[in-house]
């Protein structure tokens, strides 16, 4: 519905051998914060240099206070990389979010002064489309995200899994190419964490959008993902980019499979001595500026 | 109705009727308080005299002006040192001493500025006010959650709809409540530098009762100005309540 | 650290000396029957200092002034941890607190005197009525805020009440307490120079009006400058209290 012509035009990932078209990259990217009260110069990110795949589903999973936030705000556009460069759909990102970028984060971001609606149709009446395909965009996100009887509730009538169905609904009718998602179920508890995921990849599957996931559940990156990329303590790298090989149908249920383990374990080995590093930062210098 | 509601009605009628008895009985002299009835009759005959008027008008406008500006003003500045790091350094221990700086001792000088008139008055209100908007302002402001100005980058939104959409509704409850101080501190601006200050307005007049012992006729005054503010207040306090419980707090 | 230690005393100085340039330039303007400059004021506020019959007036506004904020302080804390505990009554009490902040108390001056009569008393009265209000609503909500989990802790760790009280409740509410009485403080300035305003026979308040009258702007702007420098500074040392009790809670959000 939101994007039947791209389906077809996306290769499925994992059906290609070499030949991904590349949708972002990144360029021995780094992110320096300039000292500030109680902190000297922070480096917070990189060098980092990865490609994202058009049409793949990619998490990024690392100790806290790695740097993936910034990460995710640094291909968004909503920070400058101190060095190296972003390029997004073959143009450079620069401090200003491209085109066909959606973003969600784990704070709750729906405007508690608007609708349900309202705040689904939020940027839609920023862009100039006319009425009537703003409404048929909004009631397709709304539907799509099964908000459809709360319409005319305000956020703080909703649960928060609720709250952050608003929030992905809102991104949803811009029709972004590539969607990031930035810990969007670290405050929910874990049943609809699942359930949640499960709709993400419905989304993805049905939007052919590329999506990058930042989270701390390795099991959430293993179950959604195509491929997972390990970052190591600040200043946060990959060390380890792992292939699932998840077919494209697939949910929750994945994690019955003999394989999950395996995947998760890979996750957990290269990730535990990180963390342990990242521990030992925390207490020495505290985290990173946000 | 909610059982505190109700307890507060209570309490609030109780407190008038009491003040009643204990004015009819002679408990309190009329010569200190005047009972609450005898204060609605007199607010009633102040109301039908014909000279009040143009005290009342003279006043009311010079609040509605001297506010108006303070809740401009006090916003726009506001803005900018919430906008400007240093700026706000800088004024910040001056906003705080604000309201312990004798204000009146400057009317003086007001008056050779802007000569006799209500003129001064207004100005010297509108000062008194609008620092109460600026740290409203200010404060509302700084509580704009940062993820719903990120929500507004990807929005790509320009600076003014940035303001207009998500700063200003975000902050929405902290600028009423300046709102409602700045409505306080302009009457409390423009009364106090008649009642020192000026031969009109109500501010003189309730002065003026109060040095020739007409105590009906001040606390006829004094009611009236009260309820007015009070009748605003409330106004504004509805408009809040609506606001507070969609937004769940 | 200390760079910005360092900015945060520039930066208001920096403020305060282009006020001194500006009241420079608004005598310029306006001459000597609206602005006297500032030297030869803060000479004039030096020599009245000095004086023997200036002593008095001082005393009485001092005197009225602590007195005002004793009762704002001390029976605003109280009121406000009986209303702040008991859930009820505050929640009955809150909305006319509320209502009363707002209200332009100046109006109810005249009654004030009708009540207290001519002098200290009244003034005393007027300063704690403006000071009382913010002190009762901060206490309030910091009682209420306590963090459950903190008394939950207290039990477990098996205190008595009056340890839970020492150990728990002050440290969990003083910051905000604080906050109220520095706000109050400045509040019950304001009320008790108002109140010297009107009908008063001694204190600066009546300095100050005795200068109106005469047009003696030197002694206007003097006693002008000499309370608002004691607003400032005092206000600069309670804000600098209040910032590090406030050290241990969340850091402030600036919106940028």
């Amino acid at each position: 519905m939101i994007a039947e012509a791209r389906l077809a035009a996306v290769d499925a990932p994992g059906s290609v051998g070499a030949s991904h078209k590349i949708h972002a990259r990144l360029d021995g990217v780094t992110r320096v914060y300039p000292p500030r009260a109680g902190h000297g110069e922070v480096h917070a990110l990189g060098p980092i240099s990865f490609e994202l795949r058009a049409g793949e589903f990619f998490s990024v999973v690392g100790p806290s206070g790695c740097g993936k936030s910034t990460l995710l705000d640094v291909l968004a556009g909503l920070a400058v990389p101190s060095a190296g460069t972003v390029e997004f759909e073959g143009k450079r990102v620069l401090g200003e979010v491209p085109d066909g970028v959606g973003v969600v984060f784990q704070e709750d971001a729906s405007f508690p002064w608007l609708t349900v609606e309202d705040n689904v149709a939020f940027g839609l009446r920023r862009s100039g489309v006319d009425p009537a395909e703003i409404k048929r965009r909004v009631d397709f996100a709304i539907g799509f995200m099964a908000l459809g009887d709360f319409r005319r509730a305000y956020p703080s009538q909703l649960s928060g899994g609720m709250r952050q169905r608003v929030c992905i609904a809102r991104t949803l009718v811009l029709q972004p190419r590539l969607i990031l998602l930035d810990e969007p179920f670290g405050a929910l508890d874990q049943q609809t964490r699942l359930l949640m995921g499960d709709e993400l990849l419905r989304l993805w599957r049905e939007t052919s959008a590329t999506v990058l996931l930042i989270t701390h559940a390795l099991d959430e990156a293993n179950l959604l993902s195509d491929r997972i990329g390990v970052m190591s303590a600040r200043p946060g790298r990959f060390i380890d980019i792992v292939e699932t090989g998840w077919p494209r149908e697939r949910d929750s249920r994945l994690a019955e499979g003999p394989d999950f383990g395996a995947v998760t374990a890979r996750l957990w080995s290269f990730l535990r001595a990180e963390s342990l590093r990242a521990m030992g930062q925390g207490s020495k210098q505290g985290s990173a500026p946000r | 109705m909610k059982k505190a509601t109700w307890i507060r009605t209570v309490v609030l009628v109780g407190a008038v009727g009491a003040l009643e008895i204990a004015c009819r009985t002679g408990a309190i002299p009329a010569t200190m308080i005047i009972a609450p009835s005898a204060m609605v009759v007199a607010v009633v005959k102040l109301l039908q005299s014909d000279d009040i008027g143009a005290h009342i008008e003279q006043t009311l406008s010079a609040v509605a002006i001297a506010m108006s500006l303070a809740i401009v003003f006090g916003f726009v500045i506001g803005f900018i040192l919430n906008w400007v790091p240093f700026l706000r350094r800088a004024f910040s221990p001056f906003l705080a001493a604000y309201y312990a700086i004798p204000h009146f001792a400057f009317y003086p000088l007001l008056i050779v500025i802007f000569g006799l008139g209500s003129t001064p008055l207004i100005v010297l209100a509108t000062v008194f006010a609008m620092v109460a908007m600026i740290l409203a302002t200010m404060a509302g402001l700084d509580r704009v959650p940062r993820v719903l100005l990120k929500t507004a980058r990807i929005h790509r939104l320009s600076l003014l709809d940035e303001i207009w959409r998500v700063r200003l509704p975000a902050a929405a409850p902290h600028l009423l409540s300046g709102l409602k101080l700045a409505v306080a501190y302009s009457f409390i601006g423009v009364i106090a530098g008649e009642f020192i200050l000026s031969t009109s307005g109500i501010g003189h007049e309730i002065a003026y009762s109060y040095d020739n012992f007409d105590n009906p006729r001040m606390y006829a005054l004094i009611l009236f100005v009260l309820t007015i503010v009070t009748t605003f207040n409330m106004a504004v306090y509805a408009y809040e309540r609506r606001l507070m419980r969609r937004r769940g707090a | 650290m200390s760079m910005t230690a360092l900015r945060s005393f520039r930066d208001p100085i920096l403020v305060a000396v282009s006020l001194v340039v500006l009241w420079q330039v608004l005598h310029h303007i306006a001459g000597d029957v609206a602005v006297t400059a500032p030297a030869p004021t803060l000479a004039h506020l030096w020599e009245m200092i000095g004086q023997a019959r200036f002593v008095p007036h001082l005393r009485e506004t001092g005197l009225a002034f602590l007195q005002a904020l004793a009762i704002a302080c001390g029976g605003g804390i109280l009121l406000g941890v009986v209303l702040g505990g008991h859930k009820l009554t505050g929640e009955v009490a809150e909305p006319i607190l509320v209502g009363l902040y707002s209200l332009p108390k100046i109006t109810l001056y005249p009654v004030i005197l009708l009540m207290f009569g001519l002098g200290m008393p009244a003034k005393v009265a007027f300063g704690a009525l403006h000071g009382i209000i913010p002190v009762v609503l901060f206490t309030m909500n910091a009682v209420r805020n306590v963090n459950r989990t903190y008394l939950r802790t207290g039990r477990v760790l098996r205190l008595t009440p009056a340890q839970t009280a020492w150990h728990i409740l002050i440290p969990a509410t003083l910051p905000e307490i604080f906050s109220g009485l520095r706000i109050g403080f400045s509040l019950t300035l304001l009320g008790t120079m108002l109140g010297e305003l009107f009908a008063s026979q001694r204190g600066l308040g009546f300095l100050l009006m005795t200068a109106i009258d005469l047009n003696d702007v030197k002694t206007i702007l003097a006693i002008a400058v000499l309370i608002s420098a004691f607003a400032v500074i005092c206000n600069a040392v309670l804000l600098a209290i209040d910032k590090h009790l406030h050290r241990g809670a969340a850091p402030e959000i600036t919106g940028k």
